[in-house]
Formats: C-alpha cells, structure tokens, sequence
C-alpha cells in the first residue's frame, strides 16, 4: 500500500504494511514546491507524475518510472496556445487522471484557469484539448475570474470505464460537463444541482462542482460534492438529486471531498464543513467526522470515533480524502493543518499517521502489486 | 555573455550560479538557455511570452520588461526573484 501526499511544500510518500499498521515515509521529494496532486498509473503500477508549481517559478510536471525514486520533468508541461498579451497562462495544474485502460501512456491535465490537457506518453508532453479550451461556450462556462482563492479550476476528470470516449469533467464556476466524443464537444450536466450565489439558483451551468465520483461497478452512478450540497445522479437521468438533503440539518451537506466504495455503488463518505456565515470551512462544531452512507444517501451515519472530541477544526480538500481497494476498505485523509489520518475499517475507527506536515493538498491511496 | 542565474533555478543548471550565453535579444538568449537547460525557460517566461511575476531580468543592471530587447556580448544578464509569501 503506497500514499501519496501532495502538499503545498513537496510531496511524501508513505509505504504501509499489509495490515496497513505500520507506513514508512520517503521524502520529501521537491521540498518547497506546491504540489497539487501526485497520481500512479494503475494501468503499470511504476509511473507517477506529479503537478507541481513553486510560488514564483512557473508550473510544470514532474514524472517517475520507478515509482518515485527518480523523476524527470515534462518537455512540454500543459500551455495555453498563443493567445497573445491578454492570453491565458496555467497557473497551474491541479488535477491528473490516467486516461482509459485501453490507452496506456494516455493522461489527462485539469487547470487554473480551466483547461483540459492531454498526454500521449505517460506524461512527457502535453497539448491542449481544443473541445474545451478552444470552445466558443468556454468564457461562459469558466469565467476567468470566477473560482476558487487559488483561482478558477477544471477540478476533476472522470472517464467511464466502458468506454474511453465518454468523459466527464467537473469546473469551479460552471459545474459538471459531459462528453461523448473523448473531449471534441461538452454539454452542462447540472440539472436539479443548486447555485445560491447566482440569480436564478438552478441554472444550466455556473456551479460549484467541488469533487465528482463515479462508481467503478456501476458507471452510470455518479456522486457530486458541490459547494451547495451533495447529489447523485443515474443516467441515463440527467437530473442530480440532493442526497444531502438527509444530512443531519446542524451538520449541513456542504463539503469539498466524495469518496466512494469500490465493491458497493452504494457506500460513499463526505468530510462536512461548516459552509455557514462566512464559511469558515472547517469541522462544524469543532468536532471532525467523516458520514458514510450505505443507501445511496437515503440515511447517513457520522463516523467520528479516533478524531478530537471538540476543538478539532479540520478542513480536509476535495483531494485529500482517498480510499483503497482493500477489504475491509481503507480511508485516508490530509488536513490543510498537515494531519494525515487513515481508518483501517471503513471509517469506524481513525487514527493518526503523521503530523507536523504542511498543507496537505491531495492524498492518493494505491495497492502496489 | 555572462549570465546569473538565481537558486530556484539552479537545479536546471547543475548548481550552477553562472553559465554563458548568446543571443541579440533577451527572446534569444532565453531560447538558447531553453536549448542548454531544457525547461528552464518556461518556469521563467509564461505561454503568452510574459515574463512571470515575481521574475526579473536585469542587463547591465537596469531591469528590463521586453524580451525584444537588444544584447551585445558583452552585456551580463542577471536573472532574479522577487521572492514573497509564506
């Protein structure tokens, strides 16, 4: 079992025993780079690439064949076209996918501002995917100066299983998009997915899709966290329903990760934050849990035991709460507080792994074989 | 001619603080530079070729803003950082 944990510092690697008792930590590796995601390829189980940007330096791409021990950068990291002096530039890369079984060597670049980049060779150029970046709807789709603090992203590619063609991708300021044609057009998919800080509250587009799921068994399920709630969705259904709206009230549905079960379409977890007042995005009441659903969120079930009683003011990223393929099924979570935790029994006990890290961006959990 | 380049950077110069290099403007010798230290250029110059925030490039130590700008051999090039943030 191997984490891998970007932070806003460098990335760590933290290797368990198969009792999932015992992680020995390797790194950092490129201490004092910001690493927004660090993803292995499940296709060969060796190669890694990072996303990784200093505060000063422009953003690139870093990859390794040898699962960590050695990296080299990208030839052609993900760039906008010319567009000329009030062009678009990456600021930088914040989500990676490998891209379907059936192309290995293929991934996939979300950015800030949102673009969607594709590689052909396990990482080593990139070049930008003309549907969406070059798309006449995308001003309208992805407003550059709507988003995040950290500015507006393509925050999460999703691919179908099935079919390497049929793609979905979720954005900071127009919410989740589909394709059906490996990226050449894109339709909004955000029917019955609130928008409160906009006029019209359900609009075409324009959510806050904070992290999507698809289930592995069962890809015509897919789950959202959004800033307005948690939803999912069976196609061929193109309206989402608002499962959070069984969330205890004085919790709230409100959230950035979604983390599904991979034998059972219907389990999946939320960390809530407190998404009132001014939202502070931390535990609401001070007290950090996890809720698991087992029904498709029909009914939740809060999941605390291991985590401070009170005074634990947890803000976990939409990329920083994992699973693995494990049974009984492992959890992972990262803290922007640099607190890495795991459960090793599907969320009813949590324990610490590590501490004193810096902001933890991402956690990815991975089987080694 | 004689160019300086600043920490962040040096790991794409093998440590090294200075290196040598050519071209009759800024645009060129960050080409050449791109050429001997593969990357190097694009962590410096954005896509829309401009130059990132927090960089800047100094000939003969006035600081320039247009990679259009002309060279001479003997002009030294320092390359720095502003750096800011926590």
């Amino acid at each position: 079992m191997i984490l891998m944990v970007g932070t806003r510092k460098g990335a760590w690697l933290y290797e368990g025993d198969l009792a999932r008792k015992t992680w020995s930590v390797e790194g950092p590796h490129f201490l004092g780079h910001i690493v927004n995601h660090l993803v292995l390829d499940p296709r060969d189980g060796q190669t890694m690439v990072m996303a990784a940007k200093t505060g000063h330096l422009g953003p690139t791409i870093f990859r390794s064949a040898d699962r960590g021990r050695n990296w080299t950068e990208a030839t052609r990291p993900p760039a906008f076209s010319k567009e000329g002096q009030q062009g678009r530039a990456v600021s930088h890369t914040f989500w990676l996918t490998p891209g379907h079984r059936s192309e290995p060597g293929v991934w996939w670049a979300g950015t800030s501002p949102p673009g969607l980049f594709r590689s052909a060779d396990g990482g080593a150029t990139w070049d930008g995917v003309a549907g969406w970046n070059e798309n006449p709807m995308l001003p309208k789709w992805a407003p550059p100066d709507a988003g995040t603090p950290d500015g507006p992203l393509l925050a999460e590619i999703v691919i179908d299983p099935r079919a390497a063609a049929h793609m979905y991708i979720a954005t900071s300021a127009g919410g989740v998009f589909e394709s059906l044609d490996q990226a050449a057009s894109w339709r909004p998919l955000n029917k019955g997915v609130e928008a409160n800080f906009l006029p019209d509250p359900y609009p075409e587009y324009g959510q806050d899709a904070h992290a999507i799921a698809l289930h592995p068994l069962r890809p015509d399920r897919l789950y959202q966290q959004n800033h307005c709630g948690i939803y999912r969705i069976d196609r061929p259904s193109d309206t989402w329903e608002r499962i959070g709206r069984n969330m205890p009230a004085d919790v709230g549905d409100i959230g950035f990760p979604i983390v599904l079960h991979p034998r059972d379409a219907d389990t999946a977890w939320v960390f809530p934050m407190d998404g009132s007042t001014v939202w502070p995005r931390t535990s609401p009441g001070g007290r950090p849990a996890a809720y698991r659903t087992r029904d498709g969120g029909a009914t939740w079930e809060r999941q605390d035991r291991g985590f401070p009683r009170e005074q634990g003011w947890f803000t976990v990223k939409r990329q920083a709460f994992a699973a693995d393929a494990c049974d009984p099924l492992g959890l992972y979570l990262g803290t922007t507080g640099g607190e890495l935790w795991m459960s090793g029994d599907e969320g009813k006990m949590w324990r610490q792994v590590a501490t004193h890290l810096p902001e933890i961006y991402s956690v990815v959990a991975a089987t080694l074989g | 001619m004689r160019v300086f380049i600043p920490t962040p950077l040096r790991s794409y110069t093998a440590g090294r603080a200075e290196v040598d290099g050519s071209g009759a403007t800024v645009a060129e010798l960050l080409d050449h530079l791109d050429a001997a230290f593969p990357g190097i250029r694009f962590r410096m110059i954005d896509e829309q070729d401009r130059i990132r925030r927090h960089m800047r490039i100094f000939v003969n130590r006035e600081a320039v803003r247009d990679l259009d700008a002309r060279l001479l051999p003997t002009d030294e090039v320092q390359i720095l950082q502003a750096l800011s943030g926590g």
